[in-house]
C-alpha cells in the first residue's frame, strides 16, 4: 500500500505563521494542497528564510515520493517526471503523466532536423477538452563526433523550447554538448558500469539530471544508483533496457514491474527514480514491414506506460501511431477519485432546429461523449445532461440520481421546453421506468424510451422517432 | 515530547524550569504534538561548554540547540543565529558499491480459480481440444513471483446474423460470412484465434426474434461441424437470453461451452441451474460497478455455479472511452481475489471489441492516418490494457488485433525466455541509422 500523507504530517514542517503569502487561508490548507501536488513548496517564501532551513529539509524529506520527481528542461515546457506514490492507480492517483520524447540524430540535414523538431513541438490533438501534446526531443549521437553533436544540440536549443534528452555513452561527446546546452537542463543519457564516474562529474558540474543504465541487470542498476547517490546526485532516471526482440519483452515488463514495486512497496530508495522506456528500440530489428514495426512501437509504448514508464522515447511521428499512446495517457493519468463529468445543461449537436430530436442523459463525461457522438451520427439534435454527479447513467438510475423530477427540472431550467415544436423527448433505455412519471409531469408531451445502447440512437431516430413524429 | 533516558512520553502542562532541567541530561529529543504557552523564553548554551565536551556530546548539544531553535520559532521568539557549519565534504566514491537487487516477492492468501472451456469425449463432451484459463497466484505477469499458469486466450467473434461491422473487419471474412462453419475455421486456422464466440444476434426481439429452440438447433449444428470449444453469446435482452441459454444448455450438455452473459437483471437462479446441471460455464457481466460485480458473482455462486465455471466481466470501456475505469476495476478485482475475496477469485473476461466505440478507431479522418491501421491498433491496445490489468479471456473482432494480443500474451506468459539479454544489442538504439 502507498504511504498516504495526512495534512498534519506536512503542517508540522511549515512555518505555521499563517502569513497567507502562498494564497491559502492558512498553513494547514497549504499543507493539504502540497500533498495533492496542487501547489509546490516554492509558493511558501518564508520557508526559504535561514531560520526555517531545518524545517525545509524535513519538509522535503516528508514530501519526497518513493519515486522521486525529476525536472527536465527549463521554462514553460520543462517537464517533471516520476513523483509516483502508488503502484496501482486506484490506490490514489498517478501523478506526472508519462513524458513522450521523439528522437532526432546528429547526422540529419539541418532542414530535416528543424522540420521534425517543429513538428514535435507543435503537435497537438484536442480531445475531450484537453490538448494532447508531445513533450521532449531526444538527440542521439550517431556521428561519434563531439562537435557535430554539440552543434546539433545548440541548433535544437535555439529553435525549440522543448526539453532535450542527450544520448551518448562517451563522456567527451556528452561534455561538448553540455558546454553548449547544459543551461537548458537536458536529461543526460546515460551513465553505465564503465563510464559512471565521468558521467557523475558531468551531471554534477552542469547540474543536469542523469539517466542510469544497466541493461538487463537490475543489481548493477541498483549498484550504480547507490554509488551515484553517494556522489551526491539525486536527479536520476533509470533505464533497465527496453528489450523488444522475440520473447524478451516479457523480461522488460518483469524488470519494470520489479523496480516500481520495490521503489514504492519496499521503499528501496536506491532505485526510487523515474523509469525510462524506449519503444523506439523496435527499430533495431524491425518487423517484416514498416507498418507492423510502427504498430509494435505504438502498442509497446502503451504497454510500458501502464507498466510504470515515466518517460517514453519514440521514433514514429505518424498521428495514427501516437494517437493510441496519447489517449492511453489521457485515460490512465486521470484521477480515479474524481468521476469525469461535463457541465450539466443543454448541448446543441450539429445546429439543431425546433424540429430536431431531444435527448436527455446524465453528465458523466463518458456518457456525454458517447451519446453526443451517436446523436451526431443520427443527424444532430438537442442533448440535455442532467447532473448525476458524473456517475454513469446506469448507476444513476439505480441510485436515484437520475429521476423524472430531475429530468423535468433540467428541461425547464435549460428552456428547451419552449425551443422545440414537436413536444417529444427521448430518454435512455436504462431509464425506461421513468417514462410514465415524466409524461405526467410534461402533460401534452410524448416521452420516448430510447435504446439502452447509445450506439443504437441513429437506428432509433430513423426507424422509430421519425416514423412516429411523421404520423403526428 | 519524548525523553530517551526516562521514557517520558507526555509532558502536557510542563513549566519552563522543568523543561530546562530535563534538557540538561537529554541525549535525544523529539517533539510530537507540542503546544507551549509562554510569554518569554530564553535559553543559553555557552560556547566554552561546547568546546570542552566530547564530539559525541557536542553532537547531542547541537541537536538540543536545533530543538531549542525549533521551540523558539514555535513561540515566535527570535534566537540569535549562529553561523551554520560549512557543508560536509562529500567523499566521492571511487569504486562501485556492489549491491544485489532482491526481487520484491510478496505472499498472497488467495488464488484465482481455473476454468476449463470445452470438454473432450472422455470428459463428457465432444471437443478435440480444451482450453484452461485463470489459476493465477500473483498479479498479472509478476514473473519474479510466479509464472503465468495459463496463457490468457483470444476469442474472435462470429455472428449468426451479421450486424453492421466496420468495412476493414468484413474484408478479412470475405467469402465466409454466409458459412458459419467456414467462418469459425478461418478464425481458428488462419487467424490463430484460441476459440470463438458465436453470437446469436438474430434472437434479439427487436431484430429477428429467432425463437430459442431454433437458436439451439443452430448451436447443435455447429457443435457437430466443429471440434473446437466455443462460447455462445446472446442478444443482450435479459429475458430472451435466459430462454435461449436454457435451450442451448440442453443441446450443449457436458460440452463446457461458455454462455455469454448473465446479467444482474436476469433470473439468476435459472441461469445458474442451466449452467451447473449441464456442466457449462458462464460469464457474469456487470456494468462498470465493482459492487455489482460482487453481487452478481456471489448470487451465481450461491445458486450453485462453482468457481470453476464462472468468468467475470466488469465491462470494457474502449481506449479513450472509459478504459481507465475498466483497467482499475480489473486490477482491484484481481488484487482482491489474491487477498482472499472468494467472489473475486474468478478469471476475468475483457471485450476488447469495445475499442471500436471510439471514433478514432473507425472514422475516416485523413489527418489521423489510415483507419485500416487505427482500428486494429485501437482494439489491440484496449485488449492489452486489460491483459496488464488481469484479464484472462478476450473477445475480439479484428484478426490483426487478435494476433497482436495473442502474441503479447504468449510472450508475457513464457516461464523463461529463449533469448540471452546480453546478446541483444539494445544500446544500439542510440546510434542506429534510421
Amino acid at each position: 500500500m502507498p504511504k498516504i500523507l495526512r495534512p498534519l504530517d506536512v503542517y508540522k514542517h511549515l512555518p505555521g505563521t499563517n502569513c497567507g503569502k502562498c494564497g491559502e487561508i492558512n498553513c494547514m490548507a497549504f499543507a493539504a494542497k502540497l500533498i495533492e501536488r496542487q501547489v509546490s513548496i516554492e509558493q511558501c517564501p518564508p520557508l526559504f528564510e535561514p531560520q526555517y532551513k531545518a524545517k525545509l529539509e524535513a519538509l522535503m524529506e516528508t514530501l519526497r515520493p518513493p519515486v522521486k520527481e525529476v525536472k527536465i528542461g527549463v521554462g514553460d515546457r520543462a517537464v517533471t517526471v516520476g513523483g509516483k506514490v502508488c503502484v496501482y492507480r486506484h490506490e490514489l492517483t498517478w501523478y506526472y503523466p508519462t513524458a513522450i520524447a521523439i528522437d532526432v540524430h546528429d547526422e540529419m540535414g539541418e532542414d530535416e532536423l528543424l522540420k521534425r523538431v517543429k513538428q514535435v513541438e507543435s503537435f497537438v490533438f484536442e480531445r475531450i477538452g484537453m490538448k494532447l501534446t508531445l513533450d521532449m526531443i531526444t538527440l542521439r549521437c550517431v556521428s561519434g563526433n563531439p562537435d557535430k553533436f554539440a552543434k546539433t544540440a545548440s541548433l535544437i536549443a535555439a529553435n525549440s523550447q522543448l526539453p532535450m534528452i542527450l544520448c551518448s555513452f562517451d563522456p567527451n561527446i556528452m561534455e561538448e554538448a553540455l558546454i553548449a546546452v547544459g543551461d537548458k537542463k537536458p536529461l543526460i543519457y546515460a551513465a553505465n558500469e564503465k563510464n559512471w564516474k565521468d558521467f557523475a562529474k558531468l551531471a554534477s558540474k552542469y547540474q543536469c539530471p542523469l539517466t542510469v543504465s544497466a541493461f538487463g541487470d537490475i543489481s548493477m542498476l541498483k549498484s550504480l544508483c547507490r554509488s551515484l547517490r553517494k556522489y551526491g546526485l539525486d536527479d536520476l532516471v533509470l533505464d533497465p533496457g527496453t528489450y523488444t526482440v522475440g520473447d524478451s519483452f516479457g523480461e522488460t515488463v518483469n524488470m519494470f514491474t520489479m523496480l516500481r514495486r520495490s521503489a514504492i512497496e519496499k521503499e528501496d530508495v536506491d532505485i526510487g527514480y523515474p523509469l525510462l522506456g524506449v519503444p523506439a528500440a523496435v527499430w533495431i530489428s524491425p518487423e517484416e514491414d514498416e507498418v507492423s514495426t510502427k504498430m509494435k512501437e505504438s502498442y509497446l509504448a502503451c504497454s510500458l506506460m501502464v507498466r510504470y514508464a515515466d518517460i517514453l522515447i519514440m521514433h514514429s511521428l505518424d498521428v495514427w501511431v501516437l494517437l493510441p499512446v496519447l489517449v492511453c495517457r489521457q485515460n490512465v493519468y486521470t484521477d480515479p477519485r474524481v468521476p469525469l463529468a461535463v457541465k450539466a445543461g443543454l448541448y446543441e449537436v450539429k445546429e439543431p432546429t425546433e424540429d430536431s430530436p431531444l435527448f436527455v442523459t446524465g453528465n458523466s463525461a463518458l456518457t456525454y461523449f458517447l451519446v453526443r457522438n451517436d446523436v451526431e451520427t443520427a443527424g444532430g439534435g438537442w442533448l440535455v445532461c442532467v447532473d448525476t454527479g458524473g456517475i454513469s447513467l446506469q448507476s444513476s438510475v439505480a441510485g436515484k440520481r437520475f429521476t423524472a423530477d430531475m429530468i423535468y427540472e433540467a428541461m425547464k431550467e435549460t428552456g428547451i421546453i419552449d425551443k422545440i415544436r414537436h413536444k417529444s423527448v427521448i430518454i435512455p433505455g436504462y431509464a425506461a421506468r421513468l417514462s410514465g412519471e415524466l409524461e405526467d409531469m410534461l402533460k401534452d408531451w410524448r416521452v420516448f424510451v430510447g435504446p439502452r445502447e447509445s450506439s443504437d440512437i441513429p437506428k432509433f431516430v430513423g426507424s422509430v422517432w421519425k416514423k412516429e413524429m411523421g404520423k403526428a | 515530547m519524548a525523553h530517551e533516558n526516562e521514557g517520558i512520553s507526555s509532558m502536557r502542562g510542563i513549566g519552563v524550569p522543568e523543561l530546562l532541567k530535563l534538557l540538561k541530561k537529554v541525549k535525544k529529543l523529539s517533539f510530537e504534538d507540542v503546544e507551549i504557552v509562554a510569554e518569554e523564553f530564553a535559553f543559553e548554551l555557552t560556547p566554552i561548554v561546547l568546546q570542552a565536551v566530547s564530539p559525541e556530546t557536542q553532537k547531542t548539544l547541537n541537536q538540543v540547540k536545533e530543538r531549542v531553535a525549533e521551540l523558539a520559532s514555535l513561540l515566535g521568539i527570535t534566537v540569535p543565529q549562529v553561523a551554520p557549519p560549512p557543508p560536509p565534504v562529500v567523499e566521492k566514491p571511487l569504486e562501485l558499491e556492489k549491491v544485489t537487487f532482491e526481487p520484491p516477492v510478496f505472499t498472497y492468501t488467495g488464488e484465482i480459480a481455473e476454468v476449463q472451456i470445452g470438454a473432450t469425449g472422455k470428459e463428457g463432451g465432444t471437443r478435440k481440444k480444451t482450453i484452461k484459463i485463470g489459476g493465477e497466484k500473483c498479479p498479472p505477469f509478476y514473473r519474479f513471483e510466479h509464472p503465468t499458469p495459463n496463457r490468457p486466450v483470444v476469442a474472435l467473434d462470429v455472428f449468426d446474423l451479421l450486424p453492421p461491422l466496420p468495412k476493414t473487419i468484413k474484408e478479412y471474412y470475405k467469402g465466409v460470412l454466409d458459412d458459419h462453419v467456414a467462418w469459425i475455421n478461418k478464425c481458428i486456422e488462419e487467424y490463430g484465434s484460441d476459440l470463438v464466440t458465436v453470437h446469436l444476434v438474430s434472437t434479439d426481439p427487436s431484430i429477428k426474434n429467432t425463437p430459442a429452440p431454433e437458436a439451439a438447433k443452430f448451436i447443435d449444428k455447429i457443435l457437430d461441424a466443429v471440434d473446437v470449444p466455443f462460447m455462445v453469446g446472446g442478444s443482450g435482452d435479459p429475458n430472451k437470453d435466459l430462454e435461449v441459454f436454457s435451450e442451448v444448455a440442453q443441446v450443449a450438455k457436458g460440452e463446457k461451452l461458455v454462455l455469454a452473459s448473465a446479467t444482474i437483471d436476469m433470473d439468476l437462479e435459472k441461469v445458474a441451474k442451466a449452467v451447473s446441471e449441464n456442466n457449462l460455464n458462464v460469464i457474469a457481466l456487470a456494468f462498470l460497478d465493482i459492487n455489482q460485480v460482487k453481487e452478481l458473482n456471489s448470487k451465481l455462486m450461491d445458486f450453485g455455479v462453482s468457481k470453476n465455471q464462472l468468468i467475470t466481466d466488469p465491462s470494457t470501456g474502449g481506449l479513450g472511452y472509459g478504459l481507465e475505469y475498466t483497467f482499475s476495476m480489473m486490477e482491484r478485482m484481481r488484487l482482491a481475489g489474491l487477498m482472499g475475496d472468494p467472489v473475486m477469485q474468478i478469471p476475468i473476461s475483457c471485450a476488447a471489441t469495445n475499442g471500436w466505440a471510439a471514433r478514432e478507431a473507425w472514422m475516416k479522418v485523413d489527418e489521423w492516418g489510415p483507419r485500416e491501421y487505427r482500428g486494429p491498433l485501437w482494439e489491440a491496445v484496449t485488449g492489452l490494457l486489460g491483459l496488464f490489468a488481469g484479464a484472462d479471456l478476450f473477445m475480439m473482432m479484428h484478426p490483426l488485433a487478435a494476433k497482436i494480443l495473442k502474441k503479447t500474451s504468449e510472450i508475457l506468459s513464457k516461464h523463461k525466455i529463449k533469448e540471452d539479454l546480453k546478446e541483444i544489442p539494445y544500446e544500439n538504439w542510440v546510434t542506429m541509422k534510421i
